[in-house]
């Protein structure tokens, strides 16, 4: 990558528990069927550097194809990174094998989007969430593994009889609750939840969301947070970093992010979202982009942006922004004074 | 679950004498191997021209079937329009043959569904498949009908329409199928079209693109919308009524400002509150607890009894008419389906 140190990895509260550098991932595109020659890559991640504090709930948005869900794979080691480091507790375990790798791998668990696919319709919800201990015996004893299961689904608030029923007698919502289930079962520091709640009615949404809260102060949890639903983001993070074609492009607390935001993509973001409020349609002022996120096998040159900004000038073309506290907030204290990938940064209220 | 006391407020009728579309307690059910899902219970809305209706509600609400049977694109068996009335333009669609209502499909009333890729053909060019529309409906020849397609392709703002026309759907982004998904609709200019959740599968900004494009086209055509949706933003950004489904039910119906004001029905307040909002961090949403009954037996009484704060004997007994709301400064109809739409006014 080109900056791979770029700017100063924003500081959490606390130690990180968990910390990406100069993340990378590249799929190649081939060419060819007997000998297969490397035409290109998709750059779906090109540089990701965030730090996760113990406690804390990062958040990541993004529209799709904005290599969110390969960062959240890659932090659970689903995908090995083209370059870069992902450091827990300082060491980086992306050179990790064997034994100590699968030790990690025990800390940082995942729930995924889709309650319905994500579970094996054939597997009872005992085995299911049990399924971890085959793994990692020494984390539950053979003998107490049921008394485990059974606890874990009291802990989600599911009924522990359930435990020999299979996951098509439940809800989407139940199912959910199952799939956080197993992600604890290990009983885990940090959570990668890609996209949880998004396949959930509103009113079930709700209650899911409360739950991972409750469990977050219950098992002092470090949540990472990807999904599309910037409401639901800002209710849930501490800090929140922007996606936009494999980059972070802005990052900081919620509010600096939701009231401050001096990115043009997080501005325009943040104005299409429908507000639940009829009366905010006639003095609220929408960004509507033109165009479609362009293709990550080709990004554009200079600020990946750039083709689909209004603010867009030749500078943008020639020179990668940098994640850093811009230029003319620097020295200023103050909300709007965080890290922000433009060269022509500029604070301006879009939520109202 | 049609009680005297709900045919009666139908009876009454909430439609305007200038209605294009008026649903007159409307049943449907469908017959399966576990029993009889009754997907929807007594549905009665109106939609004038030009206007936009919303219709809101959660997964098995019974919203897309109701707009099936509007269509006439249920799928006959398992499902079955038990009764009610479908009123196009004062013409009961139900008692039309078939044949009459595939000429009115596409011509007068047209649908925008959820997910484009799978609505579209995906071994015909988008241009033949915006040009049979012409062939079939009009007569054209396939040139005439070529041109039309691109000129469809520009008006929903595709770029380089005439060179795209040749193109197959996967060709396309998401943005830009749902556009093409959308042209498909328009193209005979219709005078009604139900776009059913037409946004959901897209991101915000592409969502944001596509709403105003829409929204645009309805009002340049005079066309009556009814918007299908769980999303109570979009329903805020662009509808002028609200109807909110629940277990087959309307359960409220007002006018948007007065809804998101003040619900007058626990459920809708329930939505409403377990949103977490952009503008503002909240602390613990509230969570409407419990789940959706299931269509094969749905509760005594009201159907929301089991999950609502506020239920009382009555509730789990008599089934809620359609009772009017009114209140000073109200200038719309407006209704709810709570004994105790008062007391949830207050708050």
């Amino acid at each position: 990558m080109a900056e791979p140190a770029a700017g100063p990895v924003p500081a959490p509260v606390t130690e990180p528990v968990l910390e990406a550098r100069g993340l990378v991932k590249h799929y190649p595109l081939t060419q060819g069927i007997v000998i297969k020659r490397q035409v290109g890559a998709v750059k779906a991640v090109d540089g990701v550097d965030f730090a996760l504090g113990r406690g804390e709930t990062l958040g990541i948005v993004g529209e799709s194809g904005c290599g969110k869900s390969t960062v959240a794979k890659m932090l659970v080691n689903l995908e090995r990174p083209t370059a870069g480091e992902i450091r827990y507790k300082g060491e980086d375990i992306t050179k990790l094998s064997g034994r100590a790798l699968k030790a990690v791998r025990r800390n940082i668990q995942m729930v995924f989007q889709d309650p319905y696919t994500s579970l094996n319709p054939r597997m009872t919800v005992g085995d299911i969430i049990g399924e971890p201990y085959e793994i990692h015996p020494e984390v539950a004893p053979k003998g107490s593994r049921r008394a485990r299961v059974r606890e874990l689904l009291d802990v989600v608030g599911l009924n522990p009889e359930y435990i020999n029923r299979y996951p098509h007698q439940f809800s989407g919502g139940q199912r959910q609750r199952i799939g956080i289930a197993r992600g604890l079962a290990l009983r885990p520091e940090v959570i990668v939840a890609d996209e949880p709640v998004s396949a959930l009615d509103v009113s079930v949404q709700a209650q899911v969301v409360n739950l991972l809260e409750k469990l977050q102060s219950e098992f002092d949890l470090s949540y990472v947070f990807i999904a599309h639903d910037l409401s639901i983001v800002r209710h849930i993070s501490d800090r929140v970093g922007v996606m936009y074609l494999g980059r972070i492009v802005e990052t900081g607390t919620d509010a600096e992010i939701y009231e401050h935001p001096t990115h043009p993509y997080t501005q325009a973001l943040l104005s299409a979202v429908p507000v639940p409020d009829p009366l905010a349609r006639e003095h609220r002022e929408r960004i509507i982009l033109s165009g479609d996120v362009p293709s990550p096998a080709n990004p554009p040159s200079g600020c990946r942006f750039r083709t689909r900004c209004w603010k867009a000038r030749e500078r943008c073309a020639l020179e990668v922004p940098l994640l850093a506290v811009p230029a003319e907030f620097r020295g200023v204290s103050g909300p709007a004074a965080h890290d922000s990938a433009c060269h022509f940064a500029e604070e301006k209220q879009v939520v109202p | 679950m049609a009680t005297p006391a709900s045919t009666a407020a139908a009876a009454a009728g909430p439609a305007p004498a200038s209605a294009l579309l008026d649903v007159r307690d409307l049943h449907v059910e469908f017959r399966t191997r576990d029993g009889v899902a009754k997907a929807v219970n007594g549905v009665d809305y109106a939609v004038a021209a030009g206007e936009t209706l919303a219709v809101l509600g959660e997964s098995g609400s019974g919203k897309s079937v109701t707009a099936q049977a509007i269509m006439g694109i249920l799928d006959v068996p398992p499902g079955r329009v038990t009764s009610g009335e479908i009123l196009f333009r004062g013409r009961d669609l139900l008692q039309l043959k078939e044949e009459e209502r595939r000429r009115i499909r596409g011509a007068e009333m047209a649908m925008i569904f959820q997910d484009a890729l799978s609505s579209l053909n995906p071994v015909l060019s988008v241009g033949d498949q915006l040009g049979e529309m012409f062939v079939v409906h009009r007569g054209m020849s396939r040139k005439d009908a070529r041109a039309k397609a691109v000129e469809l392709m520009d008006r929903v703002r595709i770029p380089a329409a005439k060179e795209r026309v040749t193109q197959y759907p996967h060709q396309f982004s998401g943005g830009m199928r749902q556009r093409i998904m959308i042209a498909m609709a328009m193209a005979l200019e219709p005078s009604l079209i139900i776009a059913d959740e037409p946004t959901t599968a897209l991101d915000v900004t592409v969502q944001a693109q596509v709403m105003d494009l829409l929204a645009e086209l309805q009002r340049e055509l005079n066309m009556g919308l009814i918007l299908i949706t769980h999303d109570l933003g979009v329903v805020a950004d662009v509808a002028d009524k609200i109807a909110v489904m629940y277990a087959g039910r309307i359960v409220e119906t007002a006018p948007v400002h007065e809804i998101y004001r003040a619900p007058a029905h626990p459920y809708t307040k329930g939505l409403l509150e377990s949103i977490p909002r952009l503008d503002q961090k909240g602390q613990d949403l509230f969570a409407i607890k419990g789940l959706p009954p299931n269509l094969m037996n749905i509760p005594p009484g009201c159907a929301f009894n089991p999950r609502c704060p506020m239920a009382q004997d009555v509730c789990r007994t008599d089934v809620p008419p359609l009772y009017r709301v009114t209140y000073e400064g109200l200038a719309a109809e407006r209704r709810s389906a709570c004994h105790f739409w008062k007391e949830t006014l207050r708050g």
